[in-house]
């Protein structure tokens, strides 16, 4: 799943240890996720998508084969 | 990095797995040599130092528990993929060990030492494997 969280991040100014404390989360699974390396739960999803002021769909999006 | 709350749990679950972990192991020690060493086959405390050890054993499994709940849901997959790999080499390898000794294959008798070195060498390299592929 591709998504633009590193954009979002860089817009807030925040590093990844930054959105991780926010997120309550390591600051690995953050590089993970804006890789598109690990896919977040929904739950974790929704958190991103409070943080940011955004809907999800427009944070993360399916990779179409 | 600094120090959030999920961080203090996991090092505070850690640290607690560490210790639950390091009494099992004494007190297997303790079961396991103390019979010839040092009570001198005294049934009764022999007893006593086995059932220590299941309880000691006990605590390191709700510890271990409560450790996989402290981490992150990147890390809990970490963690599952790494025991999962490792239960399924222990079973396998367990087995086709086992067989070896059962149709004579091998010289001498299966040790489930042996299995147990294998399962966790199996998890240690499967948890780096998966620390580094999602570095």
């Amino acid at each position: 799943m591709k998504n633009r969280l590193k954009v979002l991040r860089a817009e807030y100014d925040m590093t990844q240890a930054d959105l991780a404390n926010r997120l309550d989360v390591s600051r690995q699974t953050v590089n993970a996720i804006e890789k598109g390396k690990f896919d977040p739960s929904l739950p974790l999803a929704f958190k991103i998508s409070n943080l940011f002021k955004l809907p999800i769909e427009k944070i993360f999006e399916e990779e179409m084969l | 990095m600094k120090d959030t709350i999920g961080n203090k749990q996991v090092i505070r679950a850690t640290k607690i797995l560490a210790v639950w972990t390091f009494l099992w192991v004494g007190s297997m020690a303790l079961g396991t040599f103390g019979p010839k060493f040092i009570w001198n086959e005294n049934t009764t405390l022999t007893i006593i130092g086995v059932i220590i050890n299941a309880i000691f054993g006990a605590g390191m499994i709700f510890a271990n528990i409560r450790h996989l709940n402290s981490l992150d849901e990147l890390q809990r997959k970490i963690q599952v993929e790494a025991m999962g790999v490792a239960l399924g080499v222990g079973v396998v390898g367990g087995l086709t060990y086992s067989m070896l000794d059962t149709t004579n294959l091998m010289e001498g008798d299966a040790e489930i030492s042996i299995v147990v070195i294998l399962i966790s060498i199996t998890y240690a390299i499967t948890l780096a494997i998966g620390q580094i592929r999602y570095k």
